[in-house]
């Protein structure tokens, strides 16, 4: 691919991805601005600026309320319950998908066509559907409202892309590093270990953020297979309520909504570096 | 340092096709040896079977005194350039180098580590790139890094897979020097898989060549050139390669397209039963009839030339002729299994850059008829190769790397003693 392109396409780039990008941000920024709001200026537009944007005073009383108000009893103990349940998810289903990828990428078995298009068809099966069942038997095995009974239909979840992505990712190293490793005297766990792996590592990375977002975003299954035990951000969200019936909990909302969003900005930030793309560059023939 | 036998190898896969069938190699302790034929004849995946990376369907494969055929690639103790090097990119040079003495947990202490490495890296001459990631380096470095990562292990055996195919042409020769150099330096058996047959006659102490998976002739670079056992050694050593040239046998007569040669003796009563043979002339062989030295004998003959090519040192002229259509069949067949074109018959000459011979010229050629190879069509089979002479050149060729290595190991040992000397 080129990879220099000519002044005038980049600035048409430029100009041509100005909507795009506050098209996406605006939502967003609104978010920010209504979790920054007081309960008041929400419903009168003379206390806000930019038409009904952006409050004039700034309040931080939305986040006093869901950590240490009303709301701290629903929002705390499910976002603790969102970082519990989705990092085991990710972890878990990033170990097994890194050993099924690379039995997938390396080895001839028969029945790997069948694992692949099984993981396949497993994510492509509607959510919805599953929950349903997965209701009655959770509460028959005495796995509804706990952790575990959370963090094993998020596997289902993100198993299948995580195998996919990875399998991706090994069937790029090239076959030869490891064949140099084993004649330079290592046995496959080491050659495994001291050069796949680390080659293998912005793939692994890649894979544990999307498995995580994944997670971290589910509703459906929070929504039905908890209650109170092991609720996630997602569903807690849902059950917030205004200080009387007659008041929305909006501000509330937007400010666990800005929240929730923080870690997943800050896995982006962190992990970017690591993602260095043509890592594996520099290890044949270039 | 061990030696490597090899015997009765036979490599077939699923579909029942053996890549590999029935090799038999002695390579001595110390030797170079290469393993050389066109591609898919089976060269490469003969020396992953040596270093573990294949199985081997049946045969025995002996590393010193041992038994190695189900031995997993780390226990047999090989050292292997691959073709692309495989260098571990997340890895500095130093510590690619130092990979496989890692992986011999506490047998190197940390200063022997060093110690080996920047020797390995003194010699390869990478002490200013140790430092650096395998992907800054050009490809030349890169290459000595893969040799370098071989070197530092006290190896039984060395394994190359076509370690210059990916460098210039420059590049390559100096490389091949090097590891020629390396190679005697170091006494190391080592076997070399190429398909450029100027690396297996600079190289190697033996060179053998395969042909679909069968070994067709294991000998000195001086032996396959003077005495090829068959017409497909003789075409695939040599460059320019050899001509073949159809010629009808009539009664001690052998009529070439261009001159008539008399055979006698032994010869003579070899092509007595057949037609129609091949007679194999390498372009050197032939010569520019108007600038002397004529022996005895020569087959003298004028032909036209159709193009040439002044090179400064030598002269290339190229002579179209017809060829027999009983042994066409055999010479396509022949020019498919050296992965040719299908050019069209024509001979090559190697002049004398004094020649004047320009093209249209009807020019002046002759030969040394006992410079001919005659070959049988039928069987591929060299008429004319002499096995006293072969012996001969093999048992000169043999002292000739004794004493090589020898006298490698007493500059070894004389410059040992200078560097104790010194401090």
């Amino acid at each position: 691919m080129d990879t220099t392109m000519s002044g005038k396409v980049k600035t048409w780039l430029g100009v041509a991805s100005a909507p795009i990008i506050i098209w996406t941000c605006i939502p967003l920024i609104w978010i920010l601005s209504e979790s920054l709001k007081s309960t008041s200026a929400l419903g009168d537009p003379t206390q806000n600026t930019v038409g009904n944007f952006w409050p004039k005073d700034l309040t931080f009383d939305n986040y006093k309320l869901i950590f240490s108000g009303g709301a701290k009893d629903l929002f705390v103990p499910a976002l603790w319950h969102s970082i519990v349940v989705c990092l085991c998810a990710t972890v878990i289903s990033v170990a097994l998908a890194m050993f099924c990828a690379y039995a997938i990428a390396r080895l001839e078995f028969p029945g790997k066509k069948l694992i692949l298009t099984t993981a396949l068809a497993v994510s492509f099966f509607p959510v919805i559907a599953m929950v349903t069942p997965m209701f009655n038997l959770w509460r028959m095995i005495g796995l509804f409202d706990t952790i575990p009974g959370l963090i094993i239909p998020y596997l289902s979840l993100t198993l299948p892309l995580s195998i996919w992505t990875m399998a991706a990712f090994f069937q790029q190293i090239p076959w030869e590093m490891e064949q140099a490793a084993q004649v330079d005297g290592a046995t496959s766990w080491q050659a495994f270990r001291k050069v796949v792996a680390p080659l293998a590592a912005p793939g692994v990375f890649t894979t544990a953020i999307i498995a995580f977002f994944t997670a971290w975003n589910d509703f459906v299954f929070a929504l039905n297979l908890t209650s109170s035990n092991a609720r996630t951000v997602p569903a807690a969200l849902a059950f917030f309520t205004g200080a009387s019936q007659f008041v929305q909990p909006t501000g509330a909302i937007c400010a666990a909504a800005v929240i929730v969003t923080i870690p997943v900005v800050i896995l982006v930030l962190v992990f970017q570096k690591r993602i260095v793309a043509g890592l594996t560059s520099g290890a044949v023939k270039g | 340092m061990s030696s490597i036998e090899l015997k009765n190898i036979v490599k077939k896969y699923g579909d029942g096709f053996p890549a590999v069938n029935d090799v038999s190699l002695d390579i001595s302790d110390g030797e170079f040896m290469i393993l050389v034929g066109p591609s898919g004849c089976g060269k490469s995946t003969l020396l992953r079977m040596i270093v573990g990376l294949e199985d081997i369907t049946s045969g025995d494969l002996t590393i010193g005194d041992k038994r190695v055929n189900d031995l997993a690639p780390r226990d047999r103790n090989l050292a292997m350039v691959f073709q692309n090097y495989a260098l571990y990119p997340h890895l500095t040079v130093f510590e690619n180098i130092a990979f496989p003495l890692r992986l011999a947990k506490g047998k190197h202490s940390e200063e022997e580590i060093r110690q080996k490495v920047t020797d390995a890296s003194r010699m390869l001459e990478l002490d200013e790139h140790l430092e650096r990631k395998p992907g800054n380096l050009s490809g030349g470095q890169r290459q000595r890094v893969a040799m370098g990562r071989a070197i530092v292990r006290d190896a039984e055996a060395f394994l190359f897979d076509e370690p210059l195919s990916n460098l210039d042409a420059k590049l390559r020769g100096q490389m091949r020097t090097e590891i020629a150099r390396m190679q005697r330096r170091l006494g190391v058996t080592t076997v070399y898989v190429t398909h450029d047959q100027t690396e297996a006659m600079t190289l190697g102490d033996r060179v053998s060549v395969l042909k679909k998976g069968v070994l067709q002739q294991c000998a000195s670079p001086r032996e396959l050139y003077d005495q090829p056992v068959n017409l497909f050694v003789a075409g695939f050593i040599g460059s320019p390669p050899m001509n073949f040239l159809p010629a009808k046998v009539d009664g001690s007569t052998l009529k070439l397209p261009f001159v008539d040669v008399p055979v006698s003796g032994e010869l003579a009563t070899k092509v007595k039963d057949l037609d129609v043979v091949i007679v194999g002339l390498r372009p050197e062989y032939l010569k520019d009839a108007t600038l002397g030295d004529q022996p005895q004998g020569a087959a003298t003959f004028s032909a036209v030339v159709d193009q040439t090519e002044w090179l400064g040192n030598e002269q290339y002229a190229y002579i179209p002729f017809e060829t027999d259509p009983s042994v066409q069949q055999q010479l396509d067949e022949l020019d498919r299994e050296l992965d040719g074109e299908g050019m069209r018959t024509q001979m090559v000459v190697n002049l004398d850059a004094r020649s004047r011979v320009l093209e249209g010229d009807d020019a002046p050629l002759f030969f040394n008829p006992a410079d001919m190879h005659v070959f049988d069509p039928n069987t591929g089979d060299n008429l004319t190769r002499d096995e006293d002479k072969a012996a001969q050149i093999a048992r000169e060729s043999e002292e000739q790397r004794k004493a090589a290595l020898e006298r490698a190991k007493a500059r070894e040992l004389r410059e040992a003693q200078d560097a104790s000397k010194a401090s």
